[in-house]
């Protein structure tokens, strides 16, 4: 009954909170108000309902915590385990991606591409963010570096997207390189503040700099890619995209996963948990930062060349910090650090807002309460990342003596 | 020499606007270490109650005086509210956490605000009624600093004063500066450490509001995007002043200013945004502390 009550305050409190902004709304032009009394209705009984769930939430959380740690096995942590399993999903996985294209329009096959480049963008902020706990939030502007060096030496030289496709993963990781050597002592906060504001710088140049970039109205008329010299029609060329991203995406899962368990990936994991445990364990700071920015970097720089490719036409305005935000959420929602995870995260907030036209408008107020609704009830995702774990049993334990 | 004068209010006036709006970060910095990310989004909700406001009255026909009172209060109510239960909802039950989830928390919160006003209001620019009356106050310098102008500084020094006042001399001044020293100990000497963070919160938004209603009122006109640049260049302010500081946060928001004003006077005003986040990078590289900044000595 208390329940009912507070959140009943709750849903007062939220009705005058929210009045002005969803209640009216003025048309200062024609000097015309609009009183939309029904949205303050649905938000109080929408709060309401909201609140009590919230409340639930809380408390169940707060009696998790106290219990103590049940070492549940998750699906998909049964699936990872279990090779047999594991490859009868994986092969039909790639079954469907195979026959996709065949089955469905070309509408379908672009969504998908894009859905798969955002996968290979998660992993690669995946590193960054997940493995070395470097909160970046500037990836976007190394996805700009990729698209513009395709674009631009595409426009001016001719030069074709399999020649190119290597020099933009290499520009991503030498401008990688050049944010990561400056900041390499903020950590948290700062570096998140100073990568957003490198992200803007970069689109702020590329935006104004006419004579090198040509400003807001962007670069029309860039090559897609070409096998061996075949010429493809439209169709073809969509479905050509689509299997070199799922070859990408193929081939980023099995580097990042292999990558992971690295020593390179457990200097990273170390870094993230104590950085100052790590310098006294003999793990360079300098190097482990810097290669995790590079990394990650030149997945986007890859990732930025096929984005130009495929759209052939790149301005600026693809390359803003929601861009970046929405890179992100991708990795938070599905659980950082875990590859299952930022696949399904990709596809859920790729997919889903594509398949539900009504929602799409919503998607990133979704989104941003989603980032706030995680964080406080499953910080580590959707699917959590799992370590391997070495105990003593019982029967083992004359071993340890 | 007159471009010159002209630059160096113009400075002053965006630095007194980033002034307003960095005392709110560096506020809560200073209380939780925590960089409210919708901070800059409650400095544009409060532009935006004042818009409403202004505009339902200024059809009833009410006084351009009142209009204002009003529309100001509106907004300082409102965005006070906002960042109480903002706080509520996004950044106390993640007190304990790893630094990182606060962080993305208020991304998030950022991203919902920005994107609750476009829905429920436009992604139009929005003119703002001219609420403080041009009027010549000084024969020579007037018709280069408005009337808006004055307000905003003015504003900005009687904030100030009456802040450190707030800050210096009150119970709640001082349980504050006990809670930024140590939590736990404000907490053993009976300090309500809760009330504290949500009082700062309240302070800071109401700061960022006053912020909000006057530079829509002197550039005319607003958007639901405008919080996240504001934002940005008000944490840079405080950053680099020293966060955590309040004499910081004004002195980095006046120094912020100027830079940005007489580069755009005597570069080019193509790269306005570049010069802040530059100096940003800067900073952050040189002096990560801030000008005013105690360098942190870390705990182990």
């Amino acid at each position: 009954m208390s329940y009912m009550i507070k959140s009943l305050k709750v849903a007062i409190w939220f009705m005058f909170l929210t009045f002005p902004i969803i209640v009216i709304k003025v048309n200062t032009i024609e000097n015309l108000v609009m009183w939309r009394w029904k949205n303050m209705f649905y938000m109080g009984v929408g709060v309401f309902f909201v609140s009590m769930l919230w409340r639930y939430l809380l408390e169940r959380k707060e009696r998790a915590g106290k219990s103590d740690v049940q070492d549940k096995k998750t699906i998909t942590q049964t699936v990872m385990e279990n090779p047999k399993i594991l490859r009868i999903v994986v092969f039909s996985l790639l079954a469907i991606l195979c026959i996709f294209p065949f089955v469905t329009d070309a509408y379908q096959i672009n969504i998908l591409t894009v859905a798969l480049m955002y996968v290979v963008l998660g992993l690669g902020l995946n590193i960054v963010v997940g493995l070395a706990g470097l909160l970046d939030l500037g990836f976007v502007a190394f996805y700009a570096v990729g698209a513009y060096t395709y674009a631009l030496l595409n426009h001016y030289f001719g030069l074709s997207f399999w020649l190119l496709l290597p020099v933009g993963g290499l520009m991503g990781a030498v401008f990688g390189v050049l944010l990561g050597f400056p900041v390499l002592r903020l950590r948290g906060d700062y570096l998140a503040i100073v990568t957003l504001g490198f992200g803007e710088i970069i689109r702020l140049v590329l935006e104004n700099w006419n004579d090198f970039s040509m400003g807001p109205s962007g670069i029309a008329n860039i090559d897609r890619p070409s096998f061996f010299g075949i010429d493809f029609s439209l169709e073809q060329s969509t479905i050509f995209i689509y299997f070199l991203m799922v070859l990408f995406t193929l081939f980023t899962i099995f580097f990042v996963n292999r990558l992971q368990n690295s020593r390179i990936g457990r200097a990273w994991l170390a870094l993230r948990e104590d950085e100052i445990a790590c310098q006294a364990m003999g793990v360079g700071r300098t190097r482990t930062k810097l290669m995790a920015f590079a990394l990650g970097a030149t997945w986007a720089g890859l990732m930025g060349v096929v984005f130009a490719a495929k759209t052939t036409f790149i301005n600026p305005a693809s390359f803003t910090f929601l861009e970046s935000a929405i890179i992100l959420s991708v990795v938070v929602l599905g659980g950082m650090g875990s590859i299952p995870g930022v696949i399904l995260g990709a596809l859920i907030m790729i997919l889903l807002p594509e398949y539900l036209r009504a929602f799409s408008e919503y998607r990133m107020l979704v989104f941003g309460g989603a980032m706030v609704v995680m964080m406080v009830f499953r910080p580590q995702g959707l699917v959590s990342n799992f370590r391997r774990k070495y105990s003593f049993h019982a029967e083992d334990e004359r071993f340890g003596q | 020499m007159e471009y010159f004068l002209e630059l160096f209010l113009g400075g002053l006036t965006r630095g007194s606007i980033y002034a307003l709006i960095a005392l709110g970060y560096t506020m809560v910095y200073g209380i939780i270490q925590l960089i409210n990310f919708a901070h800059g989004e409650i400095y544009m909700i409060g532009a935006f109650t004042a818009l409403i406001f202004a505009s339902v009255f200024s059809i009833l026909g009410w006084p351009v005086a009142a209009i204002f009172i009003i529309a100001t209060l509106a907004a300082v109510v409102y965005s006070s509210a906002y960042g109480y239960t903002i706080e509520k909802i996004a950044y106390k039950p993640l007190r304990n956490a790893p630094r990182l989830s606060p962080l993305i928390s208020a991304i998030g919160m950022s991203l919902f605000l920005q994107n609750y006003v476009l829905l429920a209001q436009t992604s139009d620019f929005l003119p703002f009624p001219q609420l403080i009356p041009d009027f010549e106050f000084m024969e020579p310098i007037s018709h280069i600093f408005s009337s808006a102008e004055l307000a905003i500084v003015s504003t900005t020094i009687i904030v100030m004063l009456l802040l450190t006042f707030f800050i210096k001399f009150t119970n709640m001044g001082k349980a504050m500066r006990a809670t930024a020293q140590d939590k736990t100990m404000a907490l053993l000497i009976g300090i309500n450490v809760d009330r504290v963070i949500s009082v700062t919160f309240i302070i800071g938004s109401a700061l960022a509001a006053l912020g909000g209603v006057l530079i829509a009122n002197h550039i005319g006109q607003v958007n639901f995007y405008i919080g996240f640049i504001a934002g940005i260049k008000a944490f840079t302010a405080a950053v680099l002043g020293g966060i955590g500081s309040i004499p910081g946060a004004v002195l980095g928001a006046l120094i912020l200013g100027w830079t940005e004003s007489f580069a755009t006077g005597y570069i080019s005003s193509d790269y306005e945004d570049v010069f802040a986040f530059a100096l940003l990078v800067l900073i952050l590289i040189f002096r990560p502390a801030g000008l005013l900044g105690r360098s942190e000595t870390k705990k182990v």
